[in-house]
This record gives structure tokens, sequence and C-alpha cells, in this order.
């Protein structure tokens, strides 16, 4: 072992084995790792168009949906998607939920969880590789890395070669297009919270709120950080979900897989023609490691960094394909697969990996979720009473010997229209009720409301009952709303107590 | 010792420590994680400048930026009196009794008196506005100065016999068996005829009597058929509702030592908003008088919050 003088630091302490020499030199391990630059090349093939495809849908699906509009009528937003936090709506196309109904997001939620692991069950980590966000952006902004710095080894080179003024300027342009990419990221997603264009014009007048400001320079940063920078870092080192990927994949997940049985020993393909059969398929050419957007060799096997998003085998069918031989030495295959066409048997195909019991249990979940939340939307009323009864005092006794309840009852109308209601009382003998906005002698066992388009109407109701009917009861306020011709008249009803002094 | 090597299954290089068999494979940080590390050690020192951070033996230090929480506090009430000035300015601007004609005012006249009368008022009328014996419900329909809102806010403006307003509401009530006005037979008689009239005996030989009694005595106040007289604030006797008790010994000490209840001037602790804000919370309780017979209820104004 080389003498190291950083190994003053330890002899002082005292040496395992005596002789009096130079104690032996520890190997001193580096506690921090730098950060290898990944600069992948341009590759043309079956699985980068298919990437292309899915940021582009993605990107799209980003950008585009704040700019949907939905004709609601007068009385609601018309913006297709929106999360209407200050108004506590959520608009999806023709579905508005209310925050009482916020199960159906949850729902959403709980589809989404399923649905990875419906994803990955099927085709292992293809969140990772496609649909991802930090994938998608980390993509984009390789492209721009290719656009302006030029392919791989330019790339390589120019990371290497000391500042002067063409680096500088080449940085300085690539950073420019970084921010300008991160600004339009960050800048859109303040768009899903209020009516875009009136924002886009607030926005560039200064007059937007400040908290849409705040949010567009922190997802600018983000976006500049973790897509100009961090890049494989974040799913190396940030992200649980490759965490979570490796608690559940199995022996029957798709995962890109070098077929070493085929490809090694690696030769090249000199050495192929001099050593005829015991030289394998890779030729050793490293094109899988250069396209890699993460970095690695695929070739040591599945690893946390490998994102599973098949640029690698797009590069070694193409390498394959130019030295004639068969496609494949890298391929989509699950662990069982391999350990067959190891031993020589027949490839599957893999609509085969792809159905099988677990992924159909996680596909009827799944759909058996979304089948309940799209039959709870269908069934739910859009009309809805709510009563909260007087705890105190409970009940009031009246002079000419009445007794009345208090309750505060909200009427809420969650459609896009005026409603004419009609509240009422059930099985409460001799009742009436009058609001606080008008006088006791006019009390009626039912009242008329004109409730607001898409609004909760809050009032005050008194139920009194003279004193010969007056004893504790269970009753029922009902609430009807007229209909349009041909349909369902609207009603709901909430079950409580009138609350009276006990009978002597 | 430091015997590095290749770990045959990760492949990963061991650090060369070795305990018991058990040996570390050099999994280094990204250096970046380091630098992320120095940030939080650079934002702490900067926080502890500029906030309040090391404690001392009676206060923290102060930092920079002059941050306290009673600071943040003020600022969070004074920006909450400013939301409220325009509400506030447009009820000192209305007439108590014209409140009503816009919704969304009363509503929030309603709303602010809620919240000065759980400051004000709960110490005698409860919270619920359920009085308890000496200290009237103000849910009921039961007034002794009168329940429309006008009266409501003078009675509350000015107060009960309360000594130092001279508006304010005021009657005497005669001791009248302490005083020897009645003798305790004819005490007895009157407390007969007051539980007649208010349906809680039958007529007897002792109403009989006490109804000359109050004829003579009680009636210029509490009417002749005990209907009360809210002018002198007379509470009326022939209903359900008692202030201090409608049973024999109650009535008994009321009309042996009378009553004289007590509530201060509120126009002289309060600003002229707040007061006419709670008139408009108690007059909202369900008793409230001269309300129109169904007016707002038909169209009510849109609960702001919820648009």
């Amino acid at each position: 072992m080389p003498a190291d003088p950083r190994l003053k630091l330890v002899a002082s302490t005292p040496a395992p084995q005596g002789g009096g020499g130079q104690p032996p030199a520890p190997h001193e391990p580096a506690l921090y790792a730098r950060r290898e630059p990944v600069c992948p090349s341009k590759i043309d093939g079956r699985f980068r168009r298919f990437k292309w495809a899915i940021m582009a849908f993605c990107l799209a699906v980003y950008w585009g949906t704040p700019w949907l509009r939905w004709d609601r009528g007068p009385w609601a937003p018309h913006q297709a998607v929106l999360i209407d936090l200050a108004h506590r709506r959520f608009y999806m196309f023709g579905i508005e939920i209310w925050p009482h109904e916020f199960y159906f997001v949850a729902g959403l939620l709980i589809m989404a969880g399923v649905g990875l692991f419906l994803v990955t069950s099927a085709v292992g980590r293809a969140w990772c590789g496609y649909a991802c966000p930090q994938t998608v952006w980390t993509d984009l902004f390789q492209h721009v890395d290719r656009l302006i710095d030029g392919d791989r080894n330019a790339q390589l080179a120019l990371d290497r070669a000391p500042w002067g003024a063409r680096k500088t300027a080449k940085r300085l342009a690539k950073w420019a297009v970084f921010l300008g990419i991160s600004f339009a990221t960050g800048g859109a997603w303040i768009f899903y919270f209020a009516d875009a264009p009136t924002l886009q014009r607030e926005f560039w007048t200064g007059a937007a709120p400040g908290v849409a400001y705040a949010c567009v320079a922190v997802l600018t940063f983000t976006t500049f950080w973790l897509g100009g920078f961090m890049r494989e870092q974040v799913c190396v080192y940030m992200c649980p979900w490759p965490r979570i990927q490796s608690a559940m994949l199995d022996e029957k997940s798709l995962i890109v897989t070098y077929k070493d049985w085929r490809g090694e020993p690696r030769g090249s393909l000199k050495q192929a023609k001099r050593l005829p059969g015991a030289i394998g398929d890779c030729i050793d050419c490293k094109q899988c490691v250069a396209v890699c957007p993460t970095g690695i060799d695929i070739r040591e096997g599945a690893q946390i960094g490998c994102i599973t998003c098949g640029l690698c085998i797009d590069a070694c069918d193409r390498v394959m394909g130019q030295v004639g031989r068969d496609r494949g030495l890298i391929d989509y295959c699950t662990l069982d697969d391999a350990e067959v066409e190891r031993k020589g048997g027949a490839p599957k195909p893999l609509i085969k990996a792809i159905f099988r019991p677990r992924t159909l249990v996680y596909l009827g979940m799944w759909s058996a979720i979304g089948a309940a939340l799209l039959f709870m939307l269908g069934e739910r009323t859009r009309l809805d009473l709510s009563v909260a009864r007087d705890r105190n005092p409970e009940f009031v006794q009246l002079s000419n010997g009445a007794v009345r309840d208090g309750f505060t009852i909200k009427l809420r109308n969650m459609e896009d229209r005026p409603r004419e209601t009609v509240l009422s009382l059930e099985g409460l003998p001799d009742g009436a009720i009058y609001t606080d906005e008008m006088d006791a002698s006019a009390a009626k066992p039912a009242l008329r409301f004109t409730v607001p388009a898409d609004t909760t109407q809050r009032l005050r109701v008194y139920a009194v009952v003279p004193g010969h009917a007056a004893r504790p009861q269970p009753f029922a306020f009902h609430l009807a709303a007229a209909a349009r011709p041909g349909e369902k008249p609207a009603e709901d009803r909430v079950k409580t107590e009138f609350s009276a002094p006990a009978a002597p | 010792m430091a015997d590095k090597r290749i770990d045959e299954p990760t492949g990963v290089e061991t650090v060369g420590h070795e305990w018991d068999g058990i040996e570390e494979l050099n999994t280094p940080l990204p250096r970046w994680w380091l630098w992320t590390f120095y940030a939080t050690i650079v934002f702490a020192v900067g926080y502890v400048v500029v906030y309040p951070a090391i404690p001392g033996r009676h206060a923290a230090t102060a930092g920079t930026a002059g941050w306290t929480s009673r600071g943040a506090l003020a600022k969070d009430l004074k920006a909450a009196d400013a939301a409220r000035a325009q509400t506030r300015a447009a009820i000192a601007a209305t007439p108590v009794e014209k409140l009503a004609d816009n919704p969304q005012l009363l509503r929030a006249a309603i709303e602010g008196g809620a919240a000065a009368f759980k400051q004000n008022c709960v110490q005698c009328h409860g919270s619920g506005a359920a009085g308890s014996k000496g200290y009237p419900n103000l849910n009921d329909d039961d007034w002794l100065w009168g329940g429309d809102i006008a009266t409501i806010h003078q009675t509350l403006e000015h107060g009960i016999r309360y000594p130092g307003d001279e508006q304010t509401r005021s009657s005497q009530m005669p001791a009248f068996g302490r005083d020897g006005i009645l003798t305790p037979a004819q005490v007895q008689d009157v407390v007969s005829h007051v539980r007649v009239i208010s349906g809680q005996e039958k007529a007897s030989a002792s109403s009989t009597r006490g109804a000359q009694v109050f004829a003579d005595n009680c009636s210029v106040c509490h009417g002749a058929n005990g209907e009360g007289n809210r002018t002198v604030g007379a509470p009326r006797l022939n209903d359900k509702i008692w202030l201090y008790g409608g049973d024999r010994a109650t009535l008994t000490e009321t009309v042996t030592y009378a009553r004289q209840g007590v509530m201060p001037a509120w126009g002289q602790r309060l600003d002229p908003v707040t007061v006419k804000m709670l008139a408009a919370y108690v007059h909202s309780r369900g008793g409230g008088e001269a309300l129109p017979a169904a007016p707002a209820a038909a169209a009510p104004a849109p609960v702001p919050a919820t648009r």
C-alpha cells in the first residue's frame, strides 16, 4: 500500500501490529462523492419515439388544461379544470365538487395509488421511465443540452474545459433557456387555481395576488434546479418511489434486462472473428451507457438508478442491426423469463408478463373504486339541507305557554341556477317555523326560500309548538325544490329532536 | 485492520472496518448533500440573527427584524379591524331601526353582536342569552321595556336604573311588605291573586281579597289584568314567564321587598357601533318584535362567506 501523508492523522492511534516501522496505511474512503456528469447522447428508436409521444402528451396536458373552457352558465366560472380555493369549489369539466364532497378527491387519490401499483405490477417502473415529471422535464432539459452544447462528446469536453469566454457564453445561453422553460413551468401552475386569461393579464400588469408571484418564483426555481442540475440525483437520492419500487417489483415484473447469457463474454467484432464461438453478442461499444439519462451501465443488472426508459434498448438494437445480430440483447424482460431464456427456452411474449393474476387483481380494485366513484357521482343530490339544533338554551318558554326551539339551518343549492325551495316540518303537530328576519306572528308550517345559484343559505329558524303539544319529540325538516319539467324533484330530509320541558 | 476489498454480492468497495465479521460498504454521500447541510447551517445562523432565538434570563435575544409574537398578533388584529372598517362605518351611518332594510348589513350586525355579547353580556344573561333568576331571558317574547330593535337599543345604551346616566330606564316598585304598605296577610292575598291570573292557582277567598288589594296598589303599574306596562318596565304578570320566580315564596319575597334590577349603560362602555350590533343580535334571538311578516325570508341575501 502506498504511504500517504494524510495518514499522519491516524498515526497517533496505536498501531495494532508492532514492529516500530510505518503503521500500515489503511484505505482512506472518500466520504462524499462528486456527481459524475451525465451527458446522454442522441438516440432514435421505438422507445425513444414512445418517450417523445408521452412527453408531448404530458406537457400538452400540463400547459394546455387551464386554457380549456367549459360553459357552466352565468353562475359559475367557465374554466374546464379549476381548483377554486378561494370559493372552495373544484371544477372538472361537467363535475363540480364542494368541500363536503372531498371524498371524491380522496377516491381519486386512492385510485392514483392503486393505479401506481397496477402500473408497477404490469410494466414495472414505467412511471419512472416515461411519465414522472422529473423524468419528463429532465428529458426536456437534456434536449436543450444537446441543442446548445452539442452531443455527448461535445458536452463532456465542454464540461472538462476551463472557464473561458466560449464556455461562459454557452453556459449562460443554456441556463437562460433552462430558466425560460422553468418559468413557463412554474407560471403554468397558478392557472389551475384561478381564471387563466384573467390571471395571465393580472400577472403581467402586476395586479395578481402576491401568492401567485411567490408560487411562480418557487416553482421556477425548483424546476430550474431539479431539472437543470439535480436530474438523476433526484431519482437516486431524493425520491422515495424507487425504494417503494424495490419492494413492489417481483420476479414477474418487467425490467430492462441485459441478457448476459447471450452477451458475455464481451468482445469486439475482431475478437469474435478470431475466436468464433467464444465471444458473446455484446461488442462492448458502451452505447447503452452513452444514451442512459441516469448514467448507469445496465449490464451490471437491475439497479435503483434504472428508470426503465428503454433508451439503452434502442441504442443496443441499433448497434445489433449494424453488426448484423438479432435485436434484444438488452430488452424488457422479467426475472422469471430471463431464467427460462438463460436455459435456452423461447422468449415469452410481453403480453403474458402484463396480464397475470396480480395485475388483474389490481386492475379489478382500481376499476371497482372508479365505478363506485362514478356511481356516487351519478347519485349525488345537488340540494342539501343541514340542521344544527341550539343547545344553549335547548328550548325557550314563551309567555303564552308555547315552547320554541332554535335551529341553524343551511340550505345548499349546488346547481348553477337559483332554486325555489320549500322548507317544512314533518311530524311536529301544530308546529310552525319562522326566521330571525320575520315576525314571530307570521310563523307557518312551511316557508319558501329562493336559494341563489351555487350557494349555501344560512338561516336562523325558530320552531314553535303550542303549550298543549309541547313535549320532547323527534321530527324532521324537509326541503324540496321545484324541478324543471321532466326532472325528478330534488329533496332532502334531516331528522332532529324537538326539545321541551319534560311532561310533569 | 483496514483491509479494503470489493464486496462480492454488491460489487461495492468496503471501507475497511470490520467488527466481528461485519463490514461497512463504502457508500459515499453525494457532495451536494454536504452543501445542502452547510446551507441549513447558514440559514440557522441567519435565523438566529434576524429572529428572537437565544433564551436569556429574562428574555430571548430580540433579533434584528424586531419580530415578536405580540407584534404579529397586533398586526393581525389591526388587519382584521381594517377589514371590518367598511361594515362598521355602514352600521354607524344606519339608524338602528333601518338596519333591517339592508339584510346583508343586518346579518353582519347580528354576527358582530353575537361576538360582542360573548364578551360583555354572558356574565349575567348567559352564553345562550337564556338569562337566569333576576337576569332576563333574551330569547323569549316577554320584554320588560319593549322588544322592538330601537327600544332594545335604548335599553342597551342607557342601561336600567344605572346611576350616572340621565336617560337610564328607571322605575321603583315599592317594598310593600317591608315598608308597611300592606300587611303580611294582604301580601299573601295579592300573591294568591297574581297566581290566579297567571294560571297557576284556582280562585280562592284569598285571591278574591287579593284582587282588591291588586286593584288598589298594583294595577297602576302592572295594569288592571296584570298585563304589565312597558313604559315603567312593569312586568306582565298574567303569563308563564317569571324573572325571579312565580312560586308563592318568591312572589311573597318580591312583593315584600320589591325588585330593583340594574343593567349598566353600555353606551358609556362600548362604542356606538357595538351597541347597535348588540341590539341587532338580541333582537334576532327569536323574541324580537315589529319585524316584517315575511320579508327578506322570501329571498334572503347570500351569506358573504360562502358566496
